[in-house]
């Protein structure tokens, strides 16, 4: 991970812009079916991408649905067709792994506004023929799980039997207990909040403001204009990407070591193993993500603010609710820190919910829910099986 | 809350199935203070119950969840007031209320989530105890309270008949109440409470409002 990053980028770009097979499927709802957005309008005609693993049983009682954080995507668990990197929660999902496919139907839609294949800023607008750019209204959490909503219609499954995901990927997961309790049976946010903090706003601003500084974003028409602003959103990715780690992480993987030199130079040039790294991380990142959807999806995870949509009571998103839920936190994560999904626990309790909490101790930080964390699978093991049954599947 | 519970070796708690005994079968429970979540896993097997555990160890928290058991981290004494009114059939707190800070308090938390309340306690009032105090002029130790008075996370010990006192102090009800010797066999308690008092290991009370 300590690679040098200068690299030329320009011709790679192309991949996600262009129209092309990913290898994973596709649900299309046209104009009779708009996706009705918070802001008020009607997005239409909507494409989903999704990836499934596993197999839907007959009484499709089997469905787990995965949802993907900020830059993740629909290849959950398969080489990812850009990257050609193994799937981003390849330990978690799959044959054998705590979100057994050989048990599960696993489904993981490409959230909306994102950038491989669901409807999203670099998507064609029919009425103009171009990509919408930032025309594309903005979008929520809400938003994202009603597109999810319509797939599950889609493949006609009429409940999950969990729903599961970190960070954003937690928001949403949040987002479907609360507005469609009916439709999960159970749920696992993993290191994530009820809303986004002023701290964490802050961070996405800095990274929005990068990518607007870049004069290659020409006000988000930088695909007509030929141009990428991949500086601004390497930066972009840089700045988040140390939220993601810990500073004992940091400290125990780059201390203050030199990247490929004996000495100081002084100069500019990526002295420290750590600034190597993070010029690694944005510029890999922007081969495979795209600007305007960055900024879409930095902005739904900034409004989103669930107890504001009940009045400022957080429990009074889950009165009611039949769904178990599993909150999971990480010691070291202070993006978005224990306290903040202890608070979604309390208002579980508040509810008296059927709720589980368990926070871990690990130094990974948020990045963690990605990573080989033993007690992660453990507890996702356990909670899952023990769901299933209680769904009604066998063991 | 039972992370260093004396009596946290669940294979032979002797109440567990007493206090079983008491819940009504597919009703709603919370056991406070829930430990390794051995008397969870018995009361959802054999009673078919709603169960939900807090506890204060996030270790056996996570033990608990790792095996399917709907635990969530807390403090008897400053957690259960989150709860609404009558949320649970049942809230258990077996062989916990003397380590909490607030017994009282804890006691009216767990009657205002219940319709019932069961507490389960080490009596200090056996004779080995006083014989501990009277006799040899010790703090005691014994199979049941291993730990030594300055390292024991038994801060607020009780007799069977202070309980008592203490559910009176509270308006509660008691519904039921077993006395449980050292061999684990049950006695009923009559009106008069001195002779288990002095020869009962535990207690067992079903309480309401």
């Amino acid at each position: 991970m300590t690679k040098s990053m200068e690299k030329p980028r320009a011709k790679k770009r192309s991949k996600l812009t262009e129209s092309r097979d990913l290898g994973c499927s596709y649900a299309r709802f046209g104009p009779d079916q708009p996706l009705k957005l918070d802001c008020g309008q009607d997005l239409s005609p909507l494409q989903v991408a999704y990836q499934t693993y596993g197999t839907l049983n007959e009484d499709k009682s089997n469905a787990v649905m995965v949802c993907h954080a900020l830059t993740g995507d629909q290849f959950v668990a398969n080489t990812h067709p850009i990257t050609g990197k193994d799937g981003w929660w390849g330990l978690m999902v799959g044959p054998g792994r705590p979100v057994d496919t050989d048990r599960f139907f696993v489904i993981c839609a490409n959230v909306l506004g994102g950038c491989l294949g669901t409807t999203g800023p670099s998507s064609i607008d029919p009425d103009t023929g171009k990509p919408y750019g930032l025309t594309l209204p903005v979008i929520t959490v809400s938003d994202m799980v009603r597109s999810q909503v319509m797939l599950l219609d889609h493949l006609e499954i009429p409940k999950l039997l969990c729903v599961t995901g970190g960070s954003m990927g937690g928001m949403q997961v949040l987002e479907w207990v609360a507005k469609y309790p009916d439709r999960v049976a159970s749920a696992i946010p993993i290191a994530t909040a009820a809303k986004h903090s002023a701290q964490n706003i802050a961070f996405h601003e800095v990274g929005r403001q990068a990518i607007l500084a870049d004069p290659e974003w020409h006000g988000g028409d930088y695909t007509v204009a030929g141009t990428s602003p991949s500086k601004g959103l390497a930066v972009a990715r840089m700045a988040a990407h140390i939220t993601y780690l810990s500073e004992t992480a940091l400290h125990l993987k780059f201390g203050r070591n030199l990247q490929d030199r004996d000495s100081l130079t002084f100069g500019f040039d990526a002295d420290f193993q750590i600034e190597s790294y993070l010029r690694y991380q944005g510029s890999t990142f922007v081969d495979r993500f795209d600007a305007n959807a960055y900024l879409y999806l930095t902005r739904a995870m900034d409004y989103f603010d669930l107890a504001a949509d009940y009045g400022g009571t957080l429990a009074a998103a889950f009165r009611g609710i039949q769904t178990r839920v599993c909150v999971i936190s990480f010691t070291s994560d202070w993006l978005f820190p224990t306290s903040e999904n202890r608070e979604i626990v309390r208002a579980l309790n508040a509810v008296a919910a059927n709720v589980s909490f368990v926070e871990i101790e690990t130094d990974k930080g948020h990045d963690s829910f990605l990573l080989d964390v033993p007690e992660l699978f453990a507890t996702v093991t356990g909670f899952l099986n023990s769901a299933a049954v209680q769904h009604g599947l066998k063991g | 809350m039972d992370a260093h519970n004396p009596a946290a070796d669940t294979a032979n708690r002797v109440d567990f199935l007493q206090i079983a005994d008491m819940v009504e079968p597919g009703s709603r429970v919370l056991d406070v203070g829930c430990s390794d979540g051995a008397l969870l896993k018995i009361l959802i097997d054999q009673r078919g119950v709603d169960g939900r555990g807090v506890e204060l160890s996030q270790r056996n928290v996570n033990h608990c969840v790792a095996h399917g058991l709907s635990v969530v981290q807390g403090d008897a004494d400053t957690d259960l007031m989150i709860y609404p009114d009558g949320a649970f059939d049942y809230v258990i707190l077996s062989q916990t209320i003397q380590a909490t800070q607030h017994p009282k308090q804890v006691l009216e938390q767990m009657l205002r989530i219940g319709k019932h309340a069961i507490v389960s306690i080490p009596n200090f009032g056996h004779w080995r105890i006083r014989v501990h105090i009277g006799v040899l002029g010790r703090m005691p130790v014994t199979e049941n309270l291993p730990h030594a008075w300055y390292d024991t996370p038994n801060i607020h010990f009780c007799t069977i008949k202070d309980f008592v006192a203490l559910c009176d102090a509270v308006d509660a009800k008691v519904e039921e109440k077993i006395a449980v010797n050292a061999q684990g066999r049950k006695v009923n308690l009559g009106n008069n409470l001195t002779f288990a008092n002095l020869f009962a290991e535990q207690a067992v009370f079903l309480l309401r409002r």
